[in-house]
């Protein structure tokens, strides 16, 4: 047998391909893990926080061992206008665990420890160029020194999967099917960040922002607490920058103004700056999965629900799938497009697909009501709570009156009629 | 804060060639010239009197946005060769 040939190679460390990469090597498969980072984690970037049973499913040591920043046990929805916001909190019991922060070079890093101490290789320093193909099947790697043979390859190489674009799995990306974020992350000693955000010792809380600078945007803002750290970012669709040909930073410049957030980032010292793309093509726009030899997992198969700000978890479950797909495979000796749509058959069967097929058509609701949703409401918002609080001279009754009238003659009465029937569509678009 | 501030913060480790490849031709004949606009690192400036897009590869931060956004579709966008490029901490 070649010396460079094993059972499966799997490109891209991230969620997907860790995943993958573990649930082969603890079936006792031959496994390669390429990265092109120089360790895990180096080129990965997400908001964020993960899902505990998701990740638990994978790494059933993961709370004891793994470096966990904060569990999330409060969300904020704050709706933002340019000198105020309206803020909903759910906060839970202390004691939830659900989601937590972590930080992706370190929790990356132990995801792929735990994938090697199962016997998997791991290939850090490593940029696959192109895959090698025999007789219309994929049947290696080559990278910028040498070339690896497998009977399958996993390609878990993320967002911009220039190896599905190779095999021409998916079309072309357009801007309307990507999200681009960026994301600060400020230094805040621990004390300071506890009661700034009202926290205990290990509990987080996760900010939704809504609204202004993203106000005529598909866009949002996120606030993630790390133990001694806060990451502040936010997330614009493709589209709409190009259309009002806006630069995100200039976005976030912006934002960071507005005066909640300017105090919650007060004294922070910045550590780092990022850029990332997030698939939000959904259901309507997954590449085709498998093919002879290979199958696609996580964000180079699209699979993000960006409703629910899931992309970690969909990615260990692919990554994990496509694991399972492949022992099959490997058992039977059978590697063509045939055996291997067995993938697809576990993505559909489980809630990665049946999630994203229910939202599928929330995006394209939504987009052409950006305006209004993410503009015009929180502003209305914000004027209904100026009202209520504010104490003057006027009697209450008119000022009501005035208030409730700006809805029917602020905009066209379509517009309102517009953004109703949309939000009855989509409920039943999610619920049928 | 300046951009060139915040990727002042970042760890690169730059590569002598650029990854970042726009065809020249199709550059001259675009319109919008929106990778300018776009890019989160302003890689990208262009130079009317030479008539060319100047591309500060090092400092891209590697997110793929130019390749997509680009009207002419025309930017040979590759990872950057081993070891080299961008390095996150706290992504």
């Amino acid at each position: 047998m070649d010396k460079n040939k094993i059972d499966v190679i799997v490109v891209g460390a991230g969620p997907a391909g860790v995943s993958a990469a573990i649930t082969l090597a603890r079936a006792d498969k031959k496994v390669l893990l390429v990265e092109r980072g120089s360790f895990a984690g180096a080129k990965n970037v997400f908001g964020g926080a993960i899902y505990v049973e998701p990740t638990r499913e994978i790494f059933p040591n993961f709370l004891e061992e793994a470096p966990i920043e904060r569990f999330t046990t409060e969300h904020r929805y704050a709706l933002l206008t340019k000198n105020e916001s309206t803020t909903i909190s759910y906060k839970t019991r202390e004691t939830t665990k659900n989601s937590c922060t972590v930080i992706r070079a370190k929790f990356d890093r132990w995801c792929v420890e735990q994938a090697q101490q199962a016997g998997a290789y791991f290939a850090p320093n490593t940029v696959v160029k192109k895959l090698i193909l025999d007789r219309g099947k994929v049947v290696g790697i080559k990278t910028d020194l040498e070339e690896y043979y497998a009977d399958i390859v996993i390609i878990a190489d993320g967002v911009n999967s220039l190896l599905a674009k190779q095999l021409n799995m998916r079309k072309t990306i357009k801007p309307k099917h990507v999200a681009l974020s960026v994301k600060e992350v400020y230094k805040l000693d621990k004390q300071t960040l506890e009661e700034r955000f009202n926290l205990n010792t290990n509990s987080g809380c996760i900010y939704e922002l809504i609204g202004y600078p993203m106000d005529k945007e598909l866009g949002l803002g996120f606030i993630y607490t790390n133990k001694d750290s806060i990451a502040l970012g936010i997330g614009i669709g493709l589209e709409d920058l190009r259309k009002h040909k806006l630069n995100i930073n200039d976005v976030l410049e912006e934002l960071k103004q507005q005066p909640l957030i300017s105090s919650l980032i007060k004294d922070g010292e910045l550590l780092e700056y990022s850029a990332h793309l997030i698939p939000e093509g959904g259901y309507k726009h997954i590449p085709k999965l498998y093919d002879n030899g290979v199958l696609i997992a996580g964000d180079a198969a699209m699979l993000v629900n960006n409703l629910h700000w899931e992309g970690t978890n969909l990615a260990l479950k692919s990554g994990k799938l496509a694991a399972e797909t492949a022992i099959e495979a490997i058992n039977n000796r059978d590697y063509s497009a045939n055996s291997l749509s067995l993938y697809q058959q576990k993505l559909e069967n489980s809630y990665v697909i049946k999630d994203l097929k229910t939202y599928k058509d929330i995006i394209d609701n939504i987009t052409p009501r950006a305006a209004s949703f993410f503009g015009y409401y929180p502003q209305k918002i914000a004027e209904f709570f100026e009202i209520f609080t504010n104490v003057n001279t006027k009697p209450k009754k008119q000022e009501f009156r005035k208030y409730i009238k700006s809805w029917f003659t602020d905009r066209s009465l379509r517009e309102l009629i517009a953004d109703i029937f949309i939000i009855i569509k989509s409920v039943i678009g999610v619920l049928k | 804060m300046n951009i060139n501030d915040k990727l002042n913060k970042l760890k690169y480790n730059c590569d002598t060639v650029s990854h970042l490849i726009p065809y020249a031709a199709d550059c001259i004949e675009c319109k919008s010239k929106i990778c300018c606009t776009i890019c989160p690192a302003e890689v990208y400036e262009w130079d009317e009197a030479n008539r060319k897009l100047i591309v500060n590869y090092e400092n891209c931060l590697e997110c793929g946005a130019c390749r997509i956004v680009c009207e002419k579709k025309c930017i040979n966008w590759e990872y950057p060769a081993k070891g080299k490029g961008v390095t996150f901490k706290n992504g």
